[in-house]
Protein backbone atom coordinates (compact mmCIF):
# COMPACT_ATOMS: atom_id res chain seq x y z
CA UNK A 1 0.00 0.00 0.00
CA UNK A 2 1.19 3.55 -0.73
CA UNK A 3 1.76 5.72 2.22
CA UNK A 4 -1.50 7.57 1.28
CA UNK A 5 -3.75 4.68 1.15
CA UNK A 6 -2.62 3.88 4.15
CA UNK A 7 -3.50 7.27 5.78
CA UNK A 8 -6.82 6.95 3.78
CA UNK A 9 -7.33 3.95 5.90
CA UNK A 10 -6.38 5.28 9.01
CA UNK A 11 -8.95 8.62 8.84
CA UNK A 12 -11.46 5.65 8.02
CA UNK A 13 -11.06 3.75 10.72
CA UNK A 14 -10.45 6.95 13.15
CA UNK A 15 -14.33 8.02 11.87
CA UNK A 16 -15.32 4.85 12.44
CA UNK A 17 -14.22 5.10 15.89
CA UNK A 18 -11.26 2.84 16.17
CA UNK A 19 -10.00 2.71 19.81
CA UNK A 20 -6.82 0.75 18.55
CA UNK A 21 -6.19 3.49 16.09
CA UNK A 22 -6.64 6.54 17.77
CA UNK A 23 -5.07 5.65 20.78
CA UNK A 24 -1.99 4.75 18.41
CA UNK A 25 -2.25 7.62 16.28
CA UNK A 26 -2.33 10.24 19.77
CA UNK A 27 0.77 8.01 21.00
CA UNK A 28 2.65 8.30 17.77
CA UNK A 29 1.98 11.94 17.93
CA UNK A 30 3.55 12.62 21.47
CA UNK A 31 6.26 10.47 19.93
CA UNK A 32 6.32 13.40 17.26
CA UNK A 33 6.70 10.64 14.99
CA UNK A 34 7.02 12.27 11.33
CA UNK A 35 4.19 9.83 9.64
CA UNK A 36 1.74 10.98 12.19
CA UNK A 37 2.30 14.45 11.48
CA UNK A 38 1.72 13.56 8.01
CA UNK A 39 -1.57 11.39 8.95
CA UNK A 40 -2.91 15.11 10.94
CA UNK A 41 -2.38 17.04 7.34
CA UNK A 42 -5.51 14.95 6.27
CA UNK A 43 -6.89 14.81 9.84
CA UNK A 44 -7.41 18.55 10.03
CA UNK A 45 -9.53 18.92 7.33
CA UNK A 46 -12.09 17.02 8.89
CA UNK A 47 -11.72 18.61 12.37
CA UNK A 48 -14.14 21.55 14.18
CA UNK A 49 -17.15 19.64 15.03
CA UNK A 50 -16.25 19.09 19.00
CA UNK A 51 -16.95 21.51 21.56
CA UNK A 52 -13.57 21.63 24.01
CA UNK A 53 -14.26 22.69 27.51
CA UNK A 54 -11.10 22.97 29.67
CA UNK A 55 -11.19 22.48 32.79
CA UNK A 56 -8.05 23.91 35.65
CA UNK A 57 -7.34 24.28 39.02
CA UNK A 58 -4.64 23.79 41.63
CA UNK A 59 -3.36 20.31 42.57
CA UNK A 60 -6.38 18.08 44.48
CA UNK A 61 -9.04 20.80 43.48
CA UNK A 62 -11.29 18.10 42.44
CA UNK A 63 -10.71 18.64 38.60
CA UNK A 64 -10.95 14.53 37.70
CA UNK A 65 -13.84 13.94 39.92
CA UNK A 66 -15.44 17.00 38.35
CA UNK A 67 -14.81 15.22 34.62
CA UNK A 68 -16.00 12.47 36.03
CA UNK A 69 -19.46 13.82 36.69
CA UNK A 70 -19.72 16.04 33.38
CA UNK A 71 -19.01 12.58 31.52
CA UNK A 72 -21.69 11.29 33.17
CA UNK A 73 -23.92 13.86 32.56
CA UNK A 74 -23.14 14.19 29.16
CA UNK A 75 -23.67 10.88 28.34
CA UNK A 76 -27.36 10.66 30.03
CA UNK A 77 -27.67 13.78 27.29
CA UNK A 78 -26.91 10.86 24.65
CA UNK A 79 -23.79 13.18 23.93
CA UNK A 80 -20.39 11.74 23.17
CA UNK A 81 -17.19 11.94 25.20
CA UNK A 82 -13.26 12.36 24.62
CA UNK A 83 -11.21 13.31 27.96
CA UNK A 84 -7.39 14.29 27.57
CA UNK A 85 -6.53 14.62 30.79
CA UNK A 86 -2.67 15.94 31.89
CA UNK A 87 -0.43 14.68 34.75
CA UNK A 88 3.05 16.09 35.49
CA UNK A 89 6.55 14.57 33.83
CA UNK A 90 9.41 14.50 36.20
CA UNK A 91 11.83 17.17 35.49
CA UNK A 92 14.50 14.41 36.64
CA UNK A 93 13.88 11.02 35.33
CA UNK A 94 11.49 11.77 32.51
CA UNK A 95 8.95 9.34 34.14
CA UNK A 96 5.42 10.41 35.25
CA UNK A 97 2.38 9.00 37.37
CA UNK A 98 -0.53 9.16 35.31
CA UNK A 99 -3.42 9.19 37.76
CA UNK A 100 -6.39 11.35 36.58
CA UNK A 101 -7.84 8.44 34.87
CA UNK A 102 -8.60 6.46 38.64
CA UNK A 103 -11.54 8.96 39.04
CA UNK A 104 -13.06 8.03 35.37
CA UNK A 105 -12.62 4.27 35.44
CA UNK A 106 -16.86 3.99 36.26
CA UNK A 107 -16.67 4.94 32.12
CA UNK A 108 -13.65 2.59 30.41
CA UNK A 109 -16.05 0.38 29.06
CA UNK A 110 -18.25 3.02 27.58
CA UNK A 111 -18.07 2.98 23.84
CA UNK A 112 -18.96 6.10 24.15
CA UNK A 113 -16.52 7.50 26.00
CA UNK A 114 -12.25 7.66 25.27
CA UNK A 115 -9.94 8.50 27.84
CA UNK A 116 -6.59 9.36 27.55
CA UNK A 117 -3.88 10.36 29.61
CA UNK A 118 -0.83 12.68 28.61
CA UNK A 119 2.36 13.46 30.70
CA UNK A 120 3.81 17.25 30.09
CA UNK A 121 6.83 15.92 28.99
CA UNK A 122 8.67 19.05 29.86
CA UNK A 123 5.76 21.29 28.34
CA UNK A 124 4.91 24.07 30.37
CA UNK A 125 1.73 25.97 30.78
CA UNK A 126 -0.41 23.13 32.07
CA UNK A 127 -0.71 21.05 28.94
CA UNK A 128 1.18 18.69 27.23
CA UNK A 129 2.91 19.60 23.69
CA UNK A 130 0.46 16.93 21.81
CA UNK A 131 -2.80 17.89 23.37
CA UNK A 132 -3.90 20.17 20.24
CA UNK A 133 -2.96 17.67 17.87
CA UNK A 134 -4.70 14.92 20.61
CA UNK A 135 -8.18 17.43 20.25
CA UNK A 136 -7.89 16.90 16.15
CA UNK A 137 -7.83 13.43 16.50
CA UNK A 138 -11.30 12.89 18.91
CA UNK A 139 -12.72 15.64 16.89
CA UNK A 140 -12.90 13.67 13.57
CA UNK A 141 -13.31 10.45 15.74
CA UNK A 142 -16.73 11.56 16.03
CA UNK A 143 -16.55 12.98 20.32
CA UNK A 144 -19.10 15.47 20.61
CA UNK A 145 -17.72 16.86 23.87
CA UNK A 146 -14.06 16.98 24.37
CA UNK A 147 -13.04 18.09 28.16
CA UNK A 148 -9.23 18.79 28.80
CA UNK A 149 -7.70 18.48 32.19
CA UNK A 150 -5.41 20.59 32.82
CA UNK A 151 -1.84 19.22 35.25
CA UNK A 152 -2.51 20.68 38.87
CA UNK A 153 -2.27 24.60 38.29
CA UNK A 154 -1.34 28.15 40.46
CA UNK A 155 -1.61 31.21 39.23
CA UNK A 156 -0.25 31.38 35.33
CA UNK A 157 -0.31 28.17 33.67
CA UNK A 158 -3.16 29.80 31.26
CA UNK A 159 -2.46 27.80 27.96
CA UNK A 160 -5.91 26.22 28.25
CA UNK A 161 -7.03 29.20 26.29
CA UNK A 162 -5.46 28.65 23.82
CA UNK A 163 -7.05 25.22 23.16
CA UNK A 164 -10.94 25.43 24.30
CA UNK A 165 -14.09 27.05 23.47
CA UNK A 166 -14.74 26.67 27.41
CA UNK A 167 -12.88 26.81 30.46
CA UNK A 168 -13.46 26.11 33.76
CA UNK A 169 -11.83 27.14 36.84
CA UNK A 170 -12.07 25.31 39.93
CA UNK A 171 -11.30 26.38 43.01
CA UNK A 172 -11.57 25.74 46.51
CA UNK A 173 -12.37 27.12 49.92
CA UNK A 174 -9.31 28.16 52.21
CA UNK A 175 -6.98 28.69 49.25
CA UNK A 176 -5.99 32.59 50.11
CA UNK A 177 -6.89 36.28 50.51
CA UNK A 178 -8.84 38.36 48.58
CA UNK A 179 -6.02 39.56 46.66
CA UNK A 180 -5.35 36.29 45.14
CA UNK A 181 -8.64 37.13 43.61
CA UNK A 182 -7.37 40.04 42.06
CA UNK A 183 -4.48 38.75 40.26
CA UNK A 184 -3.51 38.65 37.20
CA UNK A 185 -3.45 34.98 34.96
CA UNK A 186 -5.41 32.10 35.56
CA UNK A 187 -8.55 33.76 37.42
CA UNK A 188 -8.75 35.78 34.25
CA UNK A 189 -9.49 32.96 31.96
CA UNK A 190 -12.56 31.62 33.38
CA UNK A 191 -15.81 31.43 31.66
CA UNK A 192 -17.28 29.31 34.26
CA UNK A 193 -15.98 29.44 37.69
CA UNK A 194 -16.47 26.23 40.76
CA UNK A 195 -16.39 26.62 43.97
CA UNK A 196 -15.38 22.84 44.64
CA UNK A 197 -15.84 21.30 47.69
CA UNK A 198 -18.27 24.03 48.83
CA UNK A 199 -19.11 22.14 51.85
CA UNK A 200 -16.62 23.35 53.49
CA UNK A 201 -16.09 26.66 55.56
CA UNK A 202 -15.07 30.02 53.50
CA UNK A 203 -17.06 28.71 50.64
CA UNK A 204 -19.19 31.61 50.71
CA UNK A 205 -16.53 34.22 51.53
CA UNK A 206 -14.91 32.98 48.47
CA UNK A 207 -18.11 33.21 46.29
CA UNK A 208 -18.50 36.43 47.27
CA UNK A 209 -14.60 37.67 46.51
CA UNK A 210 -15.62 36.18 43.30
CA UNK A 211 -18.28 38.19 42.52
CA UNK A 212 -17.04 41.46 43.14
CA UNK A 213 -14.02 40.46 41.33
CA UNK A 214 -15.89 39.69 38.19
CA UNK A 215 -18.02 43.01 39.24
CA UNK A 216 -15.14 45.32 38.89
CA UNK A 217 -14.00 43.14 35.42
CA UNK A 218 -14.22 45.53 31.99
CA UNK A 219 -17.61 43.41 30.53
CA UNK A 220 -16.86 40.07 28.49
CA UNK A 221 -17.37 39.75 25.00
CA UNK A 222 -20.82 39.10 24.16
CA UNK A 223 -21.98 40.02 26.93
CA UNK A 224 -21.23 36.24 28.64
CA UNK A 225 -21.50 36.60 33.00
CA UNK A 226 -19.45 33.83 33.97
CA UNK A 227 -21.38 32.35 36.41
CA UNK A 228 -19.56 31.39 39.97
CA UNK A 229 -21.14 27.18 40.60
CA UNK A 230 -20.93 25.90 43.67
CA UNK A 231 -20.51 21.74 44.09
CA UNK A 232 -20.80 20.38 47.54
CA UNK A 233 -19.23 17.01 48.89
CA UNK A 234 -19.68 14.41 45.95
CA UNK A 235 -20.34 11.63 48.54
CA UNK A 236 -23.79 13.63 49.06
CA UNK A 237 -24.56 12.19 45.65
CA UNK A 238 -28.36 14.13 45.41
CA UNK A 239 -26.90 17.69 45.64
CA UNK A 240 -24.05 17.19 43.38
CA UNK A 241 -25.30 15.69 40.90
CA UNK A 242 -27.70 18.57 40.74
CA UNK A 243 -25.05 20.78 41.11
CA UNK A 244 -23.02 19.23 38.23
CA UNK A 245 -26.05 19.66 36.28
CA UNK A 246 -26.12 23.51 36.89
CA UNK A 247 -22.52 23.50 35.83
CA UNK A 248 -23.56 21.48 32.33
CA UNK A 249 -25.84 23.89 31.81
CA UNK A 250 -23.79 26.44 32.26
CA UNK A 251 -21.17 24.91 29.41
CA UNK A 252 -24.11 24.54 26.80
CA UNK A 253 -25.63 27.78 27.52
CA UNK A 254 -21.49 29.52 27.16
CA UNK A 255 -21.11 27.40 23.80
CA UNK A 256 -24.36 28.97 22.64
CA UNK A 257 -23.56 32.71 23.92
CA UNK A 258 -20.29 32.04 21.59
CA UNK A 259 -22.23 30.75 18.78
CA UNK A 260 -24.76 33.98 18.60
CA UNK A 261 -22.29 36.32 19.09
CA UNK A 262 -19.90 35.34 16.83
CA UNK A 263 -16.89 34.62 19.43
CA UNK A 264 -16.70 30.99 18.20
CA UNK A 265 -15.18 32.40 15.16
CA UNK A 266 -12.86 34.58 17.08
CA UNK A 267 -11.87 32.06 19.48
CA UNK A 268 -11.24 29.22 16.61
CA UNK A 269 -9.65 31.82 14.96
CA UNK A 270 -6.55 32.47 18.01
CA UNK A 271 -6.64 29.01 17.80
CA UNK A 272 -5.64 28.42 14.36
CA UNK A 273 -3.18 31.14 15.02
CA UNK A 274 -1.48 29.69 17.76
CA UNK A 275 -1.54 26.29 15.61
CA UNK A 276 0.30 27.86 12.67
CA UNK A 277 2.66 29.31 15.13
CA UNK A 278 3.82 25.98 16.79
CA UNK A 279 3.43 24.24 13.29
CA UNK A 280 6.49 26.97 12.36
CA UNK A 281 8.64 26.67 14.89
CA UNK A 282 8.34 23.07 14.57
CA UNK A 283 9.38 23.37 11.21
CA UNK A 284 12.09 25.74 11.43
CA UNK A 285 13.27 25.94 14.67
CA UNK A 286 13.42 22.10 15.53
CA UNK A 287 15.42 21.51 12.52
CA UNK A 288 18.30 24.11 13.16
CA UNK A 289 18.54 23.14 16.83
CA UNK A 290 19.04 19.52 16.06
CA UNK A 291 21.44 20.13 13.41
CA UNK A 292 23.26 23.03 15.46
CA UNK A 293 23.11 20.37 18.38
CA UNK A 294 24.23 16.91 16.31
CA UNK A 295 27.37 18.87 14.79
CA UNK A 296 28.80 20.01 18.03
CA UNK A 297 27.88 23.33 16.98
CA UNK A 298 25.87 24.31 20.35
CA UNK A 299 28.65 23.27 22.28
CA UNK A 300 30.84 25.48 20.88
CA UNK A 301 28.38 28.39 20.95
CA UNK A 302 27.63 27.87 24.82
CA UNK A 303 31.60 27.85 25.58
CA UNK A 304 32.21 31.15 23.89
CA UNK A 305 29.61 32.32 25.65
CA UNK A 306 30.81 31.39 28.54
CA UNK A 307 34.14 32.89 28.08
CA UNK A 308 31.98 36.19 27.15
CA UNK A 309 33.21 36.36 23.42
CA UNK A 310 29.94 36.73 21.73
CA UNK A 311 26.33 36.87 23.12
CA UNK A 312 23.24 34.94 22.44
CA UNK A 313 21.51 37.84 20.14
CA UNK A 314 24.09 38.12 17.73
CA UNK A 315 24.72 34.38 17.57
CA UNK A 316 20.81 33.98 16.62
CA UNK A 317 21.53 36.50 14.38
CA UNK A 318 23.74 35.03 12.49
CA UNK A 319 22.06 31.32 12.51
CA UNK A 320 18.91 33.46 11.20
CA UNK A 321 21.00 34.65 8.21
CA UNK A 322 22.75 31.49 7.66
CA UNK A 323 19.63 29.20 7.44
CA UNK A 324 16.21 31.45 6.78
CA UNK A 325 17.84 33.03 3.29
CA UNK B 1 15.24 13.30 17.55
CA UNK B 2 11.83 11.52 18.09
CA UNK B 3 11.70 8.20 21.06
CA UNK B 4 9.48 6.14 22.10
CA UNK B 5 8.62 7.00 25.34
CA UNK B 6 7.50 3.43 27.02
CA UNK B 7 3.95 3.39 28.87
CA UNK B 8 2.91 1.31 31.74
CA UNK B 9 -0.25 0.18 32.90
CA UNK B 10 -0.35 -0.80 36.81
CA UNK B 11 -4.19 -2.54 37.74
CA UNK B 12 -5.80 -3.94 40.70
CA UNK B 13 -8.25 -6.47 39.35
CA UNK B 14 -10.63 -7.77 41.54
CA UNK B 15 -11.68 -7.05 45.23
CA UNK B 16 -8.73 -6.74 47.17
CA UNK B 17 -7.95 -2.92 48.61
CA UNK B 18 -4.32 -3.17 49.43
CA UNK B 19 -2.49 -1.23 46.76
CA UNK B 20 0.14 0.01 48.37
CA UNK B 21 2.48 -2.79 46.83
CA UNK B 22 0.55 -1.39 43.42
CA UNK B 23 2.25 2.24 44.12
CA UNK B 24 5.12 1.54 45.14
CA UNK B 25 5.68 -0.41 41.72
CA UNK B 26 4.15 3.01 39.90
CA UNK B 27 6.57 5.24 42.15
CA UNK B 28 9.49 2.49 40.74
CA UNK B 29 8.62 2.45 37.47
CA UNK B 30 8.20 6.69 37.34
CA UNK B 31 11.66 7.03 38.75
CA UNK B 32 12.78 4.63 36.08
CA UNK B 33 11.60 7.14 33.07
CA UNK B 34 8.52 4.88 32.32
CA UNK B 35 4.75 7.14 32.06
CA UNK B 36 3.05 4.99 34.74
CA UNK B 37 -1.02 4.74 34.23
CA UNK B 38 -2.58 3.82 37.58
CA UNK B 39 -5.97 3.04 37.79
CA UNK B 40 -6.71 2.36 41.33
CA UNK B 41 -8.17 -0.58 42.70
CA UNK B 42 -11.61 -2.94 42.67
CA UNK B 43 -11.18 -3.11 38.67
CA UNK B 44 -12.66 -5.48 36.82
CA UNK B 45 -10.85 -7.04 33.52
CA UNK B 46 -13.15 -5.55 31.08
CA UNK B 47 -12.40 -2.06 32.96
CA UNK B 48 -7.79 -3.21 32.66
CA UNK B 49 -8.56 -4.07 29.02
CA UNK B 50 -10.26 -1.17 27.59
CA UNK B 51 -8.65 1.24 29.50
CA UNK B 52 -4.86 -0.30 28.78
CA UNK B 53 -6.33 0.02 25.00
CA UNK B 54 -7.33 3.41 25.09
CA UNK B 55 -3.93 4.40 27.18
CA UNK B 56 -1.73 2.21 24.44
CA UNK B 57 0.48 1.34 27.33
CA UNK B 58 3.21 -1.80 26.28
CA UNK B 59 2.74 -3.22 29.23
CA UNK B 60 0.21 -4.26 31.89
CA UNK B 61 1.49 -5.29 35.23
CA UNK B 62 -1.47 -6.87 37.37
CA UNK B 63 -1.45 -6.86 41.17
CA UNK B 64 -3.62 -8.98 42.64
CA UNK B 65 -3.32 -10.26 46.92
CA UNK B 66 -7.18 -11.84 46.93
CA UNK B 67 -6.46 -15.17 45.61
CA UNK B 68 -8.41 -14.67 42.31
CA UNK B 69 -5.44 -13.95 40.19
CA UNK B 70 -5.77 -17.97 38.28
CA UNK B 71 -9.67 -16.27 36.82
CA UNK B 72 -8.32 -12.51 36.26
CA UNK B 73 -5.18 -12.80 35.20
CA UNK B 74 -6.16 -14.77 32.05
CA UNK B 75 -9.04 -12.87 31.99
CA UNK B 76 -7.06 -9.58 31.01
CA UNK B 77 -4.74 -11.40 28.53
CA UNK B 78 -8.08 -12.76 26.63
CA UNK B 79 -9.89 -9.59 26.58
CA UNK B 80 -6.88 -7.84 25.11
CA UNK B 81 -6.70 -10.73 22.50
CA UNK B 82 -10.54 -10.05 21.98
CA UNK B 83 -9.48 -6.22 20.93
CA UNK B 84 -6.60 -7.01 18.78
CA UNK B 85 -4.10 -6.08 21.68
CA UNK B 86 -2.24 -9.32 21.91
CA UNK B 87 0.89 -7.57 21.64
CA UNK B 88 0.14 -5.74 25.14
CA UNK B 89 2.72 -7.02 27.43
CA UNK B 90 0.95 -8.40 30.65
CA UNK B 91 2.81 -9.06 33.77
CA UNK B 92 1.25 -10.41 37.52
CA UNK B 93 2.50 -10.09 40.91
CA UNK B 94 1.00 -10.59 44.63
CA UNK B 95 0.36 -14.01 46.56
CA UNK B 96 0.61 -16.36 44.03
CA UNK B 97 1.62 -19.54 44.95
CA UNK B 98 4.02 -21.59 42.75
CA UNK B 99 1.85 -24.38 41.51
CA UNK B 100 -0.53 -21.92 39.61
CA UNK B 101 2.82 -20.13 37.79
CA UNK B 102 2.66 -22.73 34.84
CA UNK B 103 -1.22 -22.64 34.18
CA UNK B 104 -0.78 -19.04 34.30
CA UNK B 105 2.46 -18.63 31.95
CA UNK B 106 0.17 -20.96 29.48
CA UNK B 107 -2.65 -18.48 29.51
CA UNK B 108 0.19 -15.70 28.37
CA UNK B 109 1.35 -13.75 31.58
CA UNK B 110 4.91 -13.07 30.77
CA UNK B 111 6.25 -13.00 34.03
CA UNK B 112 5.01 -13.38 37.93
CA UNK B 113 6.89 -11.30 40.70
CA UNK B 114 5.58 -12.62 44.15
CA UNK B 115 6.42 -11.06 47.54
CA UNK B 116 9.88 -10.64 48.45
CA UNK B 117 10.59 -9.55 44.37
CA UNK B 118 13.05 -6.47 44.73
CA UNK B 119 12.17 -3.62 42.26
CA UNK B 120 15.63 -4.12 41.07
CA UNK B 121 14.37 -7.89 39.63
CA UNK B 122 11.18 -6.55 38.37
CA UNK B 123 12.64 -3.17 36.43
CA UNK B 124 15.35 -5.64 35.27
CA UNK B 125 12.77 -7.69 33.72
CA UNK B 126 11.42 -5.00 32.15
CA UNK B 127 14.43 -3.54 30.82
CA UNK B 128 15.49 -6.70 29.14
CA UNK B 129 12.20 -8.13 27.92
CA UNK B 130 9.88 -5.04 26.58
CA UNK B 131 10.84 -3.00 23.42
CA UNK B 132 8.06 0.02 22.85
CA UNK B 133 6.39 -1.43 19.84
CA UNK B 134 6.70 -0.46 16.74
Amino acid sequence: MTISTVEAEQLKKIKAGDVRTVSRLIRNLEDELPEARSALKRIFLDTGRAHVVGITGSPGAGKSTLVDALITSFRKKEKTVGVLAVDPTSPFTGGAILGDRIRMQRHAEDPGVFVRSLATRGALGGLAKAVGDAVHVLDVMGKEMILIETVGTGQQEVEIINHSHTVIVVLVPGMGDEIQAIKAGIMEIADIFVINKADRDGANQLANELGSMLNMAPAFPGGWQPPIIKIGNCFDPQSFTQSVEELATAIADHYRCLEETGLLGNRMKRKAMIEIGEALRDAILTPILREMTESGEMDIIAERLLRRESDPYTIAEEAARRYLR
Amino acid sequence: MPERRIRIMVAKPGLDGHDRGARILARAFRDAGYEVIYTGCHQTPEQIAAAAVQEDVDLVGLSCLSGAHGYLFPRVVELLKEKGAEDITVIGGGIIPDQDFQRLYDAGIKAIFTPGATLDSILDWIKNNLKPRE
